[in-house]
């Protein structure tokens, strides 16, 4: 068990005293991200909708960065990756993270090929 | 003097003894569920942006479909899913604490914070059977076309969703359900909508002021309206009335997204669920003081690393089901 906690967050931009101290700070970080969410969510500002980015609206862009950005904090500080050996946290994120990533490559490109078929071909799907 | 051969283990890799990922056993192995259990719901995920990306054009707008909070009457999209999402990392900082609380050998606090997280998983269950139930019985009603495509009613003057019961007629037409008993034995009807296709047609047709609106998105990421003339014509191609979701049917659009919807959200549920009931047995074993005598918490730390898990999914369920 690790018992030393890493008490730094943001690269060491903000240091904590102790480890319950830390996880209130990563809980209002992670709020605040979730309020953006939402809020971004119910707002869909007209700039962010209208431009696009690689195929996909400038806000989805966001709302997926922001994830990531949570999804972080969660395993680094909740599932205290921060404080485990840099090989068990390598292990543990770039193998799901290949995997993952070679997914939605194939089904995305395989679901647009579809899309532009049904959208193009000679099929008629909605009569 | 030297000659005998050094069987230590503190300078030869291959000596035994070794850890390279500095984790015990049983975390090791919570890893190795986690891990594969991060690649399945990946795979729903995808699946789903499969089919989205499939059906790019018509695909239901999460924000109208989800607009719904306990006790309040009116539209509030996200506002309910956002509480929830705030309850889950909440149990989940109560969690960490109890981790925390465990490495300093502290039952009492353990015990407290491991309360909180079963109370905090058991408000999120309670939460997603609310909003399924609200989801499977549906708001404003629409009609399914021959080709599966989903038509909904909208009032031309407001701009507002209209609702079946806003235009529909009552015909005095007899429509009984038709059971198991009065024909062969699997032909019994499933459900039966409050209105005909029948009596929400000839209303249609009846009330000027409703235009209908179809699946495909146009420019603005909006659902286009048609209007009457071609409301008028497109009417005739229904085939049957929806209220509500089910897994065949689907009154918010294309059936896939009351299809993904039951399947994501109810696999994470019976994640959270499942949890829950881990947590309780942990809970109890802390009040017994089983970790107590054997000097650490470590089974806390690994329910915990589980419990996050949960956490961690929701955060990708809430973003591509709700938010994108």
């Amino acid at each position: 068990m690790a018992h030393e906690h890493k008490l730094e967050i943001f690269r060491g931009l903000l240091k904590f005293k102790s480890n319950t101290q830390k996880i209130w700070g990563v809980l209002i970080f992670l709020a605040v991200v979730t309020t953006i969410e939402v809020a971004l969510g119910i707002v869909k500002p007209r700039a962010l909708t209208h431009s696009h980015f690689l195929g996909m609206k400038l806000l989805n862009w966001i709302f997926i960065i922001l994830t990531l950005v949570k999804a972080y904090y969660i395993a680094w500080d909740f599932m205290h990756l921060r404080d485990e050996k840099t090989s068990l946290r390598r292990v543990i994120v770039w193998t799901p993270v290949f995997l993952i990533c070679y997914l939605i490559f194939i089904l995305l490109f395989e679901a647009d090929y579809i899309y532009n078929v049904y959208k193009e071909g000679f099929i008629t799907w909605n009569f | 003097m030297d000659a005998t051969v050094s069987t230590g283990t503190e300078d030869s890799v291959w000596g035994g003894g070794n850890r390279p990922l500095g984790a015990s056993y049983g975390k090791m192995m919570m890893w190795f569920f986690i891990m594969s259990d991060a690649l399945t719901f990946s795979g729903f995920l995808v699946a789903y942006g499969f089919s989205r990306f499939k059906f790019i054009e018509l695909w239901p707008i999460a924000d109208e479909v989800f607009t719904h909070v306990p006790f309040f009457h009116g539209n509030y999209p996200m506002y309910y899913v956002a509480f929830m999402t705030f309850i889950l990392i909440m149990s989940s900082v109560t969690m960490v604490l109890a981790v925390d609380a465990g490495h300093k050998l502290k039952q009492n606090k353990v015990i407290l914070y491991m309360f909180l997280t079963i109370i905090g998983g058991a408000i999120f269950v309670g939460s997603q059977a609310w909003e399924w139930a609200t989801f499977i019985k549906g708001d404003y009603g629409a009609v399914e076309t021959n080709s599966g495509r989903i038509l909904q009613f909208v009032n031309a003057e407001t701009g507002e969703r209209a609702a079946l019961a806003d235009f529909a007629k009552t015909l005095p037409e007899e429509r009984v359900k038709h059971q198991a008993n009065e024909g062969i034995w699997f032909q019994e009807e499933g459900y039966r909508t409050s209105y005909s296709l029948n009596e929400v047609v000839e209303g249609f047709k009846a009330t000027p002021n409703i235009l209908i609106r179809t699946e495909q998105l146009n420019e603005e990421g909006e659902k286009t309206v048609l209007d009457r003339k071609e409301s008028l014509a497109k009417i005739l191609e229904a085939n049957q009335v929806v209220e509500g979701a089910n897994l065949i049917h689907n009154e918010y659009g294309h059936r896939l997204f009351a299809d993904f919807f039951f399947f994501i959200t109810g696999f994470h549920g019976f994640h959270v669920f499942s949890g829950v009931i881990i947590n309780i047995i942990i809970f109890l074993n802390v009040i017994l003081g089983t970790y107590e005598r054997r000097g650490h918490y470590e089974m806390v730390e690994k329910v915990g690393l589980y419990w996050h898990f949960v956490d961690l999914v929701w955060v990708f369920v809430f973003t591509f089901f709700y938010l994108v």
